[in-house]
C-alpha cells in the first residue's frame, strides 16, 4: 500500500474513534448481559459491577425457563421471522426484476407505488388490517404476522434490489436467453448469485425491526399459542411489579439467534454496503 | 438458400426511430460487417436479428424460415458479446456446454462437440477453471467456443474485440477469420473500427442513423464510395473534404484520399505545415491552406518535411470524388 496514505498516527485515531463507538454501542447490551446473571438486590444496588460471588444468580433464566413457553415463543419468533425474509427477498426480488428488465408501460409509475411504502409507515394502517385479519380469521395466526411483515418489507427490498439488478450486466442475460435459459432460468441461476450482497443486506435491514417488533403481535396474534419472544418477555413486565431478572435474562436471550443470523450474512452485507463505494 | 434475409425492418423506440426501412441478404458462409459511428443501430441491428429486441415491422428469415417471432433460442443463431458475457458460475466447459444442455442433447454429443471446439481455440488446458481465473483473451476465446459448439446458422459478432488491448486485438482478429475459413459458417459482425471492418468483411454494411448508407465489399466501397458518409469513414487517415469551386470542379465538395495527393513545386492547392507524424513507413503531414481548410497528406516511406514549410499540392481528378450539396456523389 502506499506510504503516504497509511500515516500510523492517522491510522490510531481511525481506531480509536471505532473502538469508542463500539463500546457506546456495545454498552447497553453488556448491562443486560451482566445484570441477568445477577440477584434482583444486586441489580439494584451495583448495576455496572461484575456479576461475581455473592451477586451472581442464575434466578432469572430459571424463571424464564419454568414459565414453560419460553421455547414455543422462541419458535414462533423464529418462523415469524425467516418466513417473512423469505417471502420479502423472493417477491421483493421478482419484483425488481420486472422494475428493472423489462420495458413495460407504467413501469415507471409502478416503481414509484412500490417506493411509496418506504415513505408510509405500515402502523397507520393498524386497524384496517386488524378488521381485515378479523374477516379472514387470521387473528391469532403467524401467517397474519408473515404476511404483514411481508407487506412491511417489500418496498425497501424492492427499491435497493431494483438497484443492483439494474448493474447486472444485459449481454449475460441475453447469453442466457440466446442459450435457451427460460425467464424464470435466468433469474434465479444467473441474476440472483450476482445480487446476493444486496439480498444479504435487505435481508437483515429487515430482520431486527421484525425479531423486535412488539406492536403487531401484541395487536394480531397476542394468544399464548402465537406469542412471540418480544410479546413473551412482556409477561414479566408488571403494571406494578417487575421481574426484572427474568426481563434480562430473556432479552439477553433474544439477543442470540439475531446474532447468528448476523453472522451468517454479514460478510455479504458488508460486500453490499460498500459495493457502490470501492469499484 | 440465404442465410439471412432481412425485409423492411423498422424499429422504434417510443416516438425514436432507431432503425428505418433496412433490406439485407446475406448468402451463406458470408461474413458480413455492419460499420457505422456510435448510436447508428447497428448494434440494435443485430439484437433484432437475435430476437433479443422485437422489430416494431418487417420480416426477419435465418436459412430460409421467417424467424420474426421465433424466441432467440430457436433461432439458429449464437452470439458473442462484447463484454463477453460468461456465466460466472460455471467453468470453461459448463460455460459451452449450457445451449446444448438445454436443447436436450446427449452427453457423448455435448463433450465431443466441447472437445472439438476446444482443439480449435486451444482451451483444452482451461476447461476446469472459472471465468474469473482467465485473461481477457481467454475468457472471449471461451465466448466463441460456447457460439461454436452450437453450431449456429449464423454467428452473430457483438464488437467481441473493443474490449481487448491492441495487441490481442489483431491476433483474435486473426483467429475470428481463420474460424470463418474452417467452419465455413455465415457470420455478422458488428464493430465501430474501420480497420476490423476492411480486414475481415466479405461484404461491408455501412450504417448512419438507422439506415444503410451503401453495401459491398470493402474495396468497392473504398474505391467507390455512394457518399461524402461513406467516402469519410472508411480509410484512416480519412479523406480529405474542400470547397470544390476553387479547384474548378463540379459540386459542392471534392474527397480527395491523403495518399493521392502529391507535395511538388507547383500545385492547385497551397498551404503551410502544422504537423508531421512520422511512422517509418508513412509519412503524414498536416497542411494548413490558403483557403484555411486542414488537408491530410499521406506520404510513403520517409520524407525530410518540416513543420511550418510552404507547400504545393496537386491531385490526379481520376482520384477525386465529387460530392454535390447532400453529400451525394457525382457521377459523371
Amino acid at each position: 500500500m502506499n506510504k503516504a496514505r497509511h500515516n500510523p498516527l492517522n491510522s490510531a485515531a481511525a481506531h480509536g474513534a471505532l473502538i469508542l463507538y463500539t463500546l457506546i454501542a456495545l454498552f447497553p447490551v453488556f448491562v443486560i448481559l451482566i445484570n441477568s446473571f445477577k440477584t434482583r438486590k444486586a441489580i439494584f444496588a451495583e448495576p455496572l459491577a461484575p456479576p461475581l460471588g455473592d451477586a451472581f444468580s442464575l434466578i432469572g433464566y430459571q424463571t424464564v425457563m419454568k414459565q414453560g413457553d419460553f421455547f414455543l415463543y422462541f419458535q414462533n419468533s423464529f418462523i415469524v421471522t425467516v418466513a417473512s425474509l423469505f417471502f420479502i427477498l423472493l417477491f421483493g426480488a421478482m419484483a425488481a426484476f420486472a422494475l428493472s428488465e423489462y420495458r413495460f408501460r407504467g413501469n415507471m409509475l409502478m416503481g414509484l407505488y412500490l417506493a411509496l411504502g418506504i415513505m408510509i409507515p405500515i402502523r397507520i394502517g393498524t386497524v384496517a388490517i386488524l378488521e381485515l385479519m378479523v374477516q379472514t380469521g387470521l387473528i391469532n395466526t403467524l401467517l397474519a404476522l408473515i404476511l404483514v411483515y411481508t407487506a412491511q418489507g417489500l418496498p425497501l427490498a424492492v427499491f435497493i434490489l431494483s438497484e443492483f439488478m439494474r448493474q447486472v450486466s444485459d449481454d449475460l442475460k441475453n447469453a442466457g436467453r440466446i442459450d435457451g435459459m427460460s425467464e424464470y432460468a435466468i433469474f434465479f441461476k444467473l441474476v440472483l448469485p450476482l445480487v446476493r450482497p444486496a439480498m444479504a443486506t435487505v435481508a437483515v435491514f429487515n430482520m431486527i425491526p421484525i425479531w423486535n417488533d412488539l406492536w403487531f403481535p401484541l395487536i394480531l396474534a397476542p394468544g399464548e399459542s402465537t406469542k412471540t419472544l418480544t410479546l413473551g418477555s412482556q409477561v414479566f413486565i408488571g403494571q406494578f411489579v417487575t421481574d426484572w431478572n427474568a426481563v434480562l435474562s430473556a432479552l439477553s436471550l433474544a439477543i442470540l439467534p439475531v446474532l447468528v443470523l448476523y453472522v451468517i450474512f454479514s460478510r455479504q452485507l458488508i460486500r453490499g454496503i460498500t459495493s457502490g463505494a470501492v469499484k | 438458400m440465404t442465410a439471412l434475409v432481412l425485409e423492411s425492418i423498422n424499429k422504434s423506440f417510443g416516438s425514436v426511430d432507431v432503425l428505418k426501412d433496412i433490406n439485407l441478404t446475406v448468402e451463406p458462409g458470408e461474413f458480413i460487417v455492419f460499420v457505422g459511428p456510435s448510436g447508428c443501430g447497428k448494434s440494435t441491428l443485430l439484437r433484432t436479428i437475435a430476437g433479443l429486441e422485437d422489430a416494431t415491422s418487417g420480416r426477419i428469415m435465418i436459412g430460409g424460415r421467417d424467424v420474426t417471432t421465433t424466441p432467440p433460442a430457436k433461432r439458429g443463431i449464437a452470439m458473442v458479446f462484447q463484454s463477453y458475457a460468461l456465466y460466472p458460475h460455471l467453468d470453461v466447459e459448463g460455460n459451452m456446454a449450457l445451449g446444448l444442455k438445454q436443447a436436450g442433447e446427449d452427453k457423448a454429443t455435448i463433450t465431443a462437440r466441447v472437445a472439438t471446439a476446444a482443439r480449435m481455440l486451444s482451451l483444452e488446458s482451461y476447461l476446469k477453471r472459472r471465468p474469473a481465473e482467465l485473461s481477457g483473451g481467454q475468457r472471449q476465446r471461451v465466448a466463441i467456443g460456447r457460439a461454436i459448439v452450437r453450431k449456429p446458422e449464423l454467428f452473430l459478432f457483438d464488437e467481441p474485440l473493443s474490449n481487448l488491448d491492441a495487441a490481442l486485438r489483431m491476433a483474435t482478429r486473426v483467429e475470428i477469420a481463420r474460424l470463418h475459413r474452417e467452419l465455413g459458417a455465415s457470420m455478422i459482425y458488428v464493430t465501430h473500427d474501420q480497420t476490423e471492418a476492411m480486414t475481415l468483411a466479405d461484404r461491408i454494411v455501412v450504417l448512419r442513423d438507422g439506415r444503410i448508407e451503401q453495401v459491398g465489399s470493402p474495396m468497392e466501397l473504398y474505391n467507390d464510395p455512394a457518399n461524402q458518409f461513406v467516402a469519410g469513414f472508411l480509410g484512416a487517415p480519412s479523406m480529405n473534404f474542400l470547397a470544390a469551386a476553387p479547384l474548378g470542379a463540379p459540386g459542392a465538395t471534392l474527397g480527395i484520399r491523403p495518399e493521392h495527393l502529391r507535395v511538388g513545386k507547383e500545385g492547385r492547392i497551397r498551404g503551410r505545415t502544422t504537423h508531421v507524424e512520422r511512422l517509418g513507413g508513412d509519412t503524414n503531414l498536416l497542411v494548413t491552406t490558403e483557403a484555411g481548410e486542414t488537408v491530410t497528406v499521406r506520404l510513403f516511406g520517409q520524407h525530410p518535411h518540416q513543420v511550418d514549410e510552404a507547400l504545393a499540392l496537386d491531385f490526379d481528378p481520376r482520384h477525386a470524388y465529387g460530392f454535390d450539396g447532400k453529400g451525394q456523389r457525382l457521377r459523371s
